[in-house]
């Protein structure tokens, strides 16, 4: 009977996975859950759109009057709000992806129970969602800029990689988290932990240089080679705010040096991959 | 009864013997671990890292070897418990298999809960689409479709509401006519019928109807014998993960009914096994169930009026003879028992040779489920001397859903008061 079933149609491995059989349904459902999530967040309310932009500039107004005009921090610094605005909004990005992806799963428990769907569409929706809001809080950030005078290069083209580069990161820890927060609850907290970290120590409320300042181009180097948000961010400045700030390549220690950073963003991404698929076809029951 | 020419049993083939079969479970096993104390986090991991990990093993699905034919109107029944819904969520792609093969040819659609990923805060028409897409349609597709779902859900006029608006019937009918919309080859369908109104359930069983005349595959997990028996044309009993039994509906409805009740359960209306006693003054030529309008059925929805009906021939002169009507159910109890002494008073006087047809009008307080019927004559009096009486000479399968488990409904309502 077996014999009978080998070709004429019959899938070979039938259980849940990761990424499913069909990648244009793939695409589909991550594309239908992801626009609908934006949706509700975005027409629940008649000013949906403003309140989503209210977060990152209130966010940006704080730090800017804290850092500016209580620690004088951005002395110096050419064109610094732009600066701390362009870097919130991809901070933002990041960790809207990275801690939305936590508990994703377990907040879709009741499509992952009762529906087979590639198991990958969950997480990556998430992104996808943080994506449309990254494309939204980038308006402003452009009219800011442009506003203050920061002057239009070709360079801008340069965050279209870097950004891609921010996303595979993000998506790869959001696949991590994602996995193991189905198993062990107490990953939640310890995310939190290790964003905090993260958040102070990119070159976010300050610039790369500013390492240099304080303890020295050692520091720099290796801030900026073994934190792959602080090589995006620092580069993304020099290619966007002002040509004046060192490259990511200068700020490393030299160009051979960034291999580390982006062997650092293809390893997580290729981890999360890995966890997330073996753990994909057990997921409905695990939850 | 009436569709009697139209021979079940040949419909019952696949129509092209020699296509594959739509769905085959060869050697399936699927176990859960019950762990003993379960490391819900990281910390406690960390702590007791060489912990044995110890768990007991519930085999949920044992062992099962199956197929169904292309076209086949399938059930699979069985106790709580008994694995059948682990099963229907490993031909559905939920849960990963531990050993043996599956496939299921076709596109599949899984009835398992209707609206899963419905919004709330989202219009009809939006979840419409979402559904569809999630079920396996392409965006294209759901477009396409759209007013067919509408339509058979019968909601054109709320397109606009937030489903949160909704009532939990129209939500049932809007996810119902999406699942059916979807064009699966292959239907699975685990007791999502038992919600919604009475008549929409019959326009469900109509489509799945509609569904099976048109060549499509549906496996159908309940533990409703009378369903079982009227839609399926094979069963399957899976009793603690493993398959029991798998053959004629009929067959397979009794092995669940021994299994649930732990004894034997007469087949009804066996004709060679007929318990009947009296002196034969009279003699009962027939019986049979009638609804509202007089046709004569074998099944009658929940809630509706119908008849019982004796047809007798007298051989000699009786007085005011006593007729009589045993309902019992599958278990052989009897859940309702009439006379005319009690309800109608006597009856006169019936000569030899005389022909008469007693009726009992009744509104249907029965459970679905599949009932026999015992009709009686008997002398008036204490002694209640037979005349004629035959055990199960008739059948009834009640359909429609009231959801306590008990014997029958009694038309009841309640009031809550707080004190």
């Amino acid at each position: 009977m077996s014999a009978t079933v080998a070709g004429t149609g019959a899938k070979r491995r039938y259980g849940p996975s990761a990424f499913g059989d069909d990648l244009r349904r793939f695409w589909a459902l991550t594309l239908t859950l992801a626009t609908t999530e934006f949706k509700l967040r975005y027409f629940g309310s008649v000013l949906g759109y403003f309140w989503s932009l209210v977060r990152p500039l209130l966010f940006f107004g704080v730090l800017y009057a804290f850092f500016t005009v209580v620690l004088n921090l951005g002395q110096g610094v050419p064109h610094y709000p732009v600066y701390l605005l362009s870097s919130i909004v991809l901070w933002t990005f990041f960790t809207e992806t990275t801690n939305g992806c936590v508990q994703c799963l377990l907040a879709r428990e009741g499509l992952l129970r009762k529906m087979r769907f590639p198991r990958l569409v969950i997480p990556l929706s998430v992104a996808l969602t943080a994506v449309f809001n990254l494309a939204a809080n980038f308006v402003a950030v452009l009219a800011f800029a442009l506003a203050s005078g920061v002057e239009v290069r070709w360079s801008w083209l340069e965050l279209a990689p870097l950004l891609l580069l921010l996303a595979t990161l993000a998506i790869g820890v959001g696949m991590l988290l994602s996995s193991l927060y189905v198993r062990y609850r107490d990953i939640q907290p310890i995310w939190e932990v290790v964003v905090q970290a993260l958040f102070y120590g990119s070159p976010i409320i300050y610039v790369a240089a500013q390492y240099a300042e304080k303890g020295g181009d050692r520091i720099m180097h290796a801030a900026v080679t073994l934190n792959p948000i602080a090589t995006l961010l620092t580069q993304s400045g020099h290619a966007f705010v002002d040509a004046s700030f060192p490259t990511a390549a200068t700020a490393a220690g030299g160009g051979a040096r960034l291999l580390i950073p982006l062997a650092i963003v293809a390893a997580t991404f290729a981890l999360g991959l890995w966890v997330f698929s073996r753990e994909a076809p057990r997921i409905a029951e695990h939850l | 009864m009436t569709s009697a020419t139209s021979q079940p049993q040949v419909r019952a083939q696949p129509s092209r013997p020699s296509a594959p079969p739509a769905v085959v479970v060869d050697h399936v096993d699927k176990a859960f671990k019950l762990p003993h104390q379960q490391y819900h986090t990281l910390k406690e991991r960390a702590l007791h890292p060489f912990r044995k990990d110890t768990h007991d093993v519930l085999q949920a699905v044992d062992d099962v070897t199956f197929e169904v034919e292309e076209g086949e109107f399938f059930g699979i029944v069985g106790r709580n418990g008994s694995g059948k819904s682990t099963l229907l969520k490993c031909l559905a792609g939920i849960y990963d298999i531990d050993a043996g093969d599956l496939h299921v040819r076709g596109r599949l659609s899984p009835f398992i809960e209707l609206g899963v990923g419905f919004n709330m805060d989202l219009t009809a028409r939006d979840n419409v689409i979402i559904n569809a897409i999630m079920l396996g349609l392409t965006r294209q597709q759901a477009r396409e479709r759209f007013d067919e779902i509408i339509a058979f859900a019968e909601l054109e006029d709320f397109l606009d509401l937030k489903l949160k608006n909704y009532s939990s019937g129209m939500t049932v009918r809007l996810a119902f006519s999406v699942a059916i919309q979807v064009d699966a080859e292959v239907l699975l369908i685990d007791e999502v019928l038992a919600v919604g109104d009475a008549a929409f359930q019959q326009k469900c069983f109509a489509e799945f109807h509609r569904l099976k005349d048109e060549g499509r595959t549906i496996l159908f997990v309940t533990h409703d014998m009378a369903a079982v028996e009227r839609f399926c044309d094979r069963a399957m009993l899976i009793e603690k993960g493993r398959l029991v039994d798998i053959g004629e509906p009929a067959a397979i409805a009794r092995r669940y009914n021994e299994l649930n009740f732990g004894r034997s359960v007469p087949h009804l209306g066996s004709p060679n096994a007929e318990e009947r006693f009296g002196d034969r003054a009279a003699e009962i030529v027939a019986s049979w169930f009638e609804d509202a309008e007089g046709v004569q059925v074998a099944e009658l929805g929940h809630g509706q009026v119908g008849f019982v009906c004796l047809d007798a021939r007298f051989h000699e002169d009786v007085e005011d003879p006593v007729f009589g009507v045993v309902l019992r159910n599958e278990t052989g109890a009897a859940v309702f028992a009439s006379t005319t002494d009690l309800l109608h008073g006597p009856t006169g006087r019936f000569a030899a040779g005389e022909r008469v047809v007693a009726r009992m009008r009744f509104e249907n307080w029965l459970v679905a489920g599949t009932y026999s019927v015992t009709p009686s004559i008997a002398r008036p009096g204490f002694g209640a001397d037979a005349i004629d009486l035959r055990a199960d000479v008739a059948q009834l399968v009640v359909h429609g859903w009231f959801p306590t488990g008990g014997a029958t409904n009694l038309p009841h309502s309640f009031e809550v008061a707080r004190g």
